[in-house]
């Protein structure tokens, strides 16, 4: 496939940042296909509008998802993205890898596909850009037989999990992240490789409420680990961040004089329920007033530490805008254990809990964030034998438009009128 | 739009196989047509259950039924689905009724 002319696109290979279109032509030199996506590309440039048809149903025997198929408008122009569909491969939890798997994953892309890649998806996938439809059953036995990889998860079912680099490196992790999105990924493969719910569904978890995969916005379940006894503080360590031998946030904001660290205006006025307070030298947390909310922590990561009795909240419900407008997820369990030693057991029966509903009553294509919108947060907490707890909301409902159940009410609903009549004539 | 030639008849499909005029232009040997490319061994009863629920589905209501749906009304699990259609009731089945090729963001 020849070069073709990329006026718009050599513009984006100036300037510091590393430049896609750079990339591309490096691997269109072992890869001529590559032209042909740089061709493609430049003509939308001009045109202003995408050049990929619509929609594309290709896969790989045994599995309804994990193959994104794309085809060109264009393909006589450019023969080499005439099929350009998107493999996603499953990443390992928190994305390590060594350099033998990406050898070996490369060489099986080259051989198969384009050689383009997108590390990573957004919810975690490897992607693997363009290549034809009769690559895909060669690609996967290989991926499969050669690697033991699996694809990654498309369509109506549970996409691929992803988590924070959790207990790996970091000292605030409440539980193992990877470990929880390892053991979910394998228990419900068939969830994620045959679709079989009204729409899509997704996990994530992050190690505390910093939450670094955030999965309060980006899953349908969030897993957000967070601790229910005291802050640990090493007093010694407070002193040091006071007199500067530590820098706060581990440094975070040097590039910036912002004067010296100050632990009144940077610690306990910024402390959103103000729990926290200097006496003499010793800094005190009204534990039981704290929220948990991760700042005073990541100012002092040298001085403070979260609680030992760790687990993890559980938030349901998040979504982009279609159809109903876009969601967080909202508080459904503040607090549950999450232990590898059980495999995971309360998490794994919750999540089959909202499954068995959802599946039922969800309609197509609605996310489960819309279905506990539509039904009331009441009924999904009923459905869920979840007790209703103030935790679970933000502030009270304003309107009194309130539903009581018939059984709450003393006579229930079967009122005859003319009784009524007898004390209050028409 | 190609076009796929099979024991003398021809057949509009686009670049999935799926048939561009659905059900219109459907017939038994469009299914072993698609038997022949979709990993479908002796096609059985349980093939046939499948394509007329979907097809009775889509001609009361326009659309392909949920998976839930399909489930309930020919009585097989999922994974029966799987084993009769290699590709899954969407890329499979669907495919072989003649039903519109899925949409959305799959």
């Amino acid at each position: 496939m020849p070069k073709h002319n990329t006026p718009m696109l050599d513009e984006l290979e100036k300037g510091p940042w590393p430049s896609f279109v750079s990339d591309m032509k490096r691997q269109a030199e072992k890869k001529p296909e590559v032209w042909d996506i740089l061709g493609q590309l430049e003509r939308s440039y001009e045109d202003k509008i995408t050049h990929w048809k619509h929609g594309g149903i290709v896969g790989v025997f045994g599995y309804g998802g994990g193959i994104v198929g794309r085809y060109s408008d264009l393909p006589k122009q450019f023969p080499g993205v005439e099929h350009f569909h998107t493999v996603r491969v499953n990443q390992p939890s928190a994305k390590y890898y060594s350099t033998k798997n990406l050898r070996q994953l490369c060489d099986l892309w080259e051989k198969h596909g384009s050689g383009m890649t997108n590390m990573h998806g957004s919810t975690g996938d490897i992607i693997l850009l363009g290549t034809r439809t009769e690559h895909l059953e060669p690609f996967f036995w290989d991926l499969t037989h050669d690697m033991g990889q699996d694809l990654g998860g498309s369509g109506s079912n549970l996409r691929t999990p992803a988590d924070c680099l959790g207990k790996s490196r970091c000292e605030w992790s409440c539980y193992d992240t990877q470990a929880a999105c390892y053991a979910m990924t394998m228990k419900y493969q068939d969830e994620i490789h045959r679709p079989a719910f009204p729409y899509k569904f997704k996990f994530k978890f992050s190690g505390c409420a910093n939450d670094c995969v955030a999965a309060i916005a980006r899953s349908d379940i969030a897993v957000i680990g967070t601790w229910r006894d005291d802050i640990r503080i090493d007093q010694a360590a407070v002193q040091k961040y006071i007199a500067g031998e530590y820098p706060s946030n581990g440094g975070a904001h040097k590039g910036r004089d912002w004067g010296a660290f100050d632990i009144k205006k940077e610690v306990l006025d910024l402390c959103p329920t103000g729990c926290m307070w200097m006496e003499g030298k010793e800094l005190k947390i009204d534990n039981a007033e704290c929220t948990r909310c991760m700042h005073c922590i990541n100012v002092m990561p040298r001085a403070l530490r979260p609680g030992l009795q760790q687990g993890a909240s559980i938030c349901v419900g998040a979504k982009a805008p279609i159809l109903d407008g876009a969601q967080f997820a909202t508080l459904i369990v503040p607090f549950m254990e999450i232990s590898e030693e059980n495999d995971f057991e309360s998490l794994t029966e919750f999540i089959e809990k909202v499954w068995d509903w959802w599946m039922e009553v969800g309609k197509n294509r609605e996310r489960v964030g819309e279905t506990m919108q539509r039904v009331g947060l009441p009924t999904f907490l009923k459905v869920m034998e979840i007790e209703p707890i103030p935790q679970h909301v933000k502030e009270p409902r304003s309107n009194p438009y309130i539903f009581w159940q018939e059984e709450e009410v003393p006579g229930g609903w079967e009122r005859d009128v003319v009784e009524f009549r007898k004390r209050h004539a028409a | 739009m190609a076009t796929i030639e099979h024991k003398g008849k021809s057949y509009e499909v686009d670049e999935d196989g799926f048939l561009t005029r659905g059900m219109e232009q459907w017939d038994e040997n469009w299914v072993e047509f698609v038997k022949s490319v979709e990993g479908i061994g002796d096609l059985t009863d349980e093939h046939k259950k499948v394509i007329d629920a979907l097809q009775e589905y889509y001609k009361k209501n326009g659309i392909a039924p949920m998976v839930r749906i399909l489930s309930k009304t020919t009585g097989f699990p999922l994974k029966r689905i799987y084993e009769l259609f290699p590709s899954g009731p969407g890329k499979g089945a669907c495919k072989m009724a003649g039903l519109p090729k899925p949409t959305g963001c799959v």
